[in-house]
């Protein structure tokens, strides 16, 4: 019987009052946003809004807990924004969604900030429960990025590794890795960048002790971007069972996968909130499909980042998954 | 299939100064006066009773309807000064909808999102009122501008259809009773605002299905317009001239006309309305400047055909920037009416683009 560990991929919505306390403060031009240089009354509201997501999370019972990623003005694009080898241009929509985040130019070689290790490490002194470090998958990255530095995609590649390593060797100790990674699935790689990936990846998740998982959401990945990122070193892929669901089944099924898996299970984008019956459900029409399998770690999950949602609908999905995990639990 | 566009003339005021008539109009909000979001704040705490913010939002329209007129607009709108946001407005107005808070649009810009928990429902006028306020207080004809159904669709939850194409018909069947509605009432003029289409422009099919569905009914002397604004037009053209409707209105300003040529060929069949002044900047386009954007909108229409009209809502502008805006290109649109009646334009002459 596999383990259900219940988790989130991060990015959670501000608190209400934080949103307007943070407006009033830090203006709503794209030259207000976040590029790690924020002063004390900005750093107070958002360690307060990271004291209350870190509660969400032990109040809800979730297995693993998310620094909440509250700084990230620019999204997935957030670790390069506070990088002095970064320039921010205009704003950008932000995958098929209603979003934006400002254009990342990269105007020299990419040196970790230490600006993620430096939010987890706060997190740390906020709970007991296990921590979960998020970072963007290198790929992601990569494409969120304009590259008026490197020269072509392979070099640009490389180089977002090798910065998201040094990010990932300065974090805190750390029980799991979440590498965001969904442009594998909304603009696939190109053969050449493909045969690529896995060594990409391996940078990432070697700068780590912890579980790695390399999480995608809004689809499936294509099938060859699929068979190559089996060949990278994670302990688990995460995939999104909330949008084409049956395509990522027939990868699983075709290529196989790791002993563990994560599981977008509820649905990051929108405010129906799943039973912990309906979560359960889920999960188990996958472990059903895959009879050639048996998971060790079964981490089950939102598909997507939570801050597309209302502050109460994102509290009441945790408290699903959390309640979807515990009951196989009493079950087992 | 695009209505016959004959259904302009109506509009052309019976003391207009030349013989070619360009249709002056705008997209719909404009700035808010300061003390109306003092009121709203107030509204909002519960310091201020029903009758008075009534009154104070009653005060707002009447003064910017009088705004337009004085910039010498040939049709004009209340300025939205009733509705705070695109969606929300009307969601807060639809059955079926419910609030659960704010969510981000990009930094710390947020807005209500409403999530859809049953089917939707039309409830009561959305805008009657709104319409026959404005109307008694102008003196040129109202346009109306409506939220389009399949951006009320994009920009909700949806915990009920699983289906954003049946949440849009269900939404563009509203509409259609609101039109119907506003039509009784004197309405003469509906613009459908579909923002959303130029995000996810392969929805164009359905798009055309809703307003299909909204026009249905709707007597051929009611212009109906449609709004698209910010996005790559190569992808929604030529298939927008399939859609029923009589005008439609783009912003292409912004970009200083770079996607004009998309539209020259195949032949654009249907009126269009041309943003002559940037909607996202506060520096105020001169009339000479103004006139050149009307030239390019020459490119793709004969004058017969084109109406003049800001990029996009206004409201973000000061309201000083927006007023002069206005006036600037209804004064533009004169001048280039001048100078087709003397003969000083040559429509079979290139402008280049800017």
């Amino acid at each position: 019987m596999s383990e259900r560990v219940a988790t989130t991929p991060g990015l959670y919505p501000l608190p209400d009052r934080a949103k307007e306390d943070l407006a009033d403060l830090k203006g709503h031009q794209k030259g207000d946003l976040i590029d790690g240089s924020e002063g004390p009354a900005i750093t107070d509201v958002y360690d307060r809004a990271r004291a209350e997501a870190v509660a969400d999370q032990d109040d809800a019972g979730l297995d693993r807990v998310v620094e909440g990623q509250l700084r990230w003005d620019d999204l997935l694009a957030h670790p390069l924004v506070v990088s002095d080898a970064v320039e921010t241009g205009g704003i950008v929509r932000y995958y098929d969604n209603n979003n934006f985040y400002r254009d990342p130019q990269i105007v020299a070689d990419l040196q970790p900030t230490g600006d993620v290790a430096a939010e987890l490490e706060a997190a740390t002194e906020l709970t007991d429960g296990p921590l979960q470090a998020v970072l963007p998958g290198p790929y992601t990255l990569a494409d969120l990025a304009t590259d008026e530095h490197y020269g072509d995609e392979a070099e640009l590649l490389a180089g977002v590794a090798d910065f998201l390593a040094g990010e990932a060797e300065q974090l805190p100790p750390h029980e799991t890795l979440f590498l965001l990674d969904p442009s594998l699935v909304t603009s696939p790689p190109g053969d050449d960048i493909a045969e690529r990936l896995p060594a990409a990846v391996d940078r990432v998740a070697g700068a780590t002790d912890a579980d790695v998982v390399l999480h995608s959401y809004w689809g499936a990945h294509d099938e060859t971007a699929y068979a190559h990122l089996m060949d990278a070193d994670v302990d688990a892929f995460g995939v999104d069972l909330i949008h084409e669901r049956e395509d990522t089944l027939y990868n699983i099924t075709e290529y196989g996968t790791h002993d563990d898996v994560a599981l977008g299970v509820v649905d990051g984008q929108n405010t129906r909130v799943e039973t912990p019956e309906t979560v359960r459900e889920r999960a188990d029409w996958f472990e059903e499909r895959v009879p050639s399998q048996a998971f060790d770690t079964v981490y089950l999950t939102a598909n997507t980042e939570l801050f597309y949602l209302p502050v109460a609908p994102y509290r009441e999905k945790l408290s699903a998954l959390a309640a979807a995990a515990d009951e196989e639990e009493v079950a087992a | 299939m695009s209505r016959p566009a004959d259904n302009r003339s109506q509009f052309r005021p019976d003391d207009h100064p030349n013989d070619h008539f360009l249709l002056t109009t705008v997209v719909g909000s404009y700035p808010k006066p300061k003390w109306l979001d003092r009121a709203r704040d107030l509204d909002e705490s519960g310091d201020l009773d029903d009758a008075a913010w009534a009154e104070a939002q009653d005060d707002a329209a009447r003064l910017i309807t009088g705004e337009h007129e004085r910039a010498g607009l040939d049709t004009v709108v209340d300025g939205e000064m009733r509705r705070e946001e695109m969606t929300e407005f009307f969601a807060a107005r639809i059955g079926g909808y419910e609030f659960n808070g704010p969510v981000k649009v990009w930094g710390h810009n947020y807005f209500d999102k409403p999530s859809v928990v049953d089917e939707v429902s039309y409830e009561e006028p959305w805008l009657v009122d709104e319409f026959a306020f404005t109307s008694d207080v102008a003196t040129r004809p109202v346009k109306v501008p409506i939220t389009g159904p399949y951006t009320l669709a994009s920009w909700s939850f949806d915990e009920v259809y699983d289906d954003e194409a049946a949440l849009a018909r269900d939404l563009a069947d509203l509409v259609n009773t609101e039109v119907e509605a506003l039509v009784d009432a004197g309405a003469r003029y509906v613009q459908i605002d579909e923002p959303a289409l130029a995000t996810t422009p392969d929805d164009h099919a359905l798009v055309g299905e809703c307003l299909d569905r909204i026009v249905a009914g709707v007597s051929e002397d009611v212009r109906v317009g449609l709004h698209v604004c910010y996005g790559d037009y190569s992808r929604i053209y030529p298939e927008v001239l399939e859609f029923p409707v009589d005008e439609v209105d783009l912003e292409l300003c912004n970009d200083d006309y770079e996607q004009v040529d998309v539209f020259e060929s195949p032949e654009f069949t249907a009126d269009l309305a041309l943003g002559v002044v940037d909607a996202h900047d506060a520096g105020v386009e001169s009339v000479e400047q103004i006139e050149q954007n009307i030239r390019q909108g020459l490119r793709v229409v004969p004058p017969e055909r084109l109406t003049v009209s800001p990029d996009c809502g206004l409201k973000l502008l000061p309201r000083e920037a927006a007023y002069q805006k206005t006036a600037n290109l209804v004064t533009a649109a004169r001048n280039v009416e001048a100078d087709l009646d003397a003969g000083r334009i040559d429509l079979d002459a290139p402008v280049p683009t800017p």
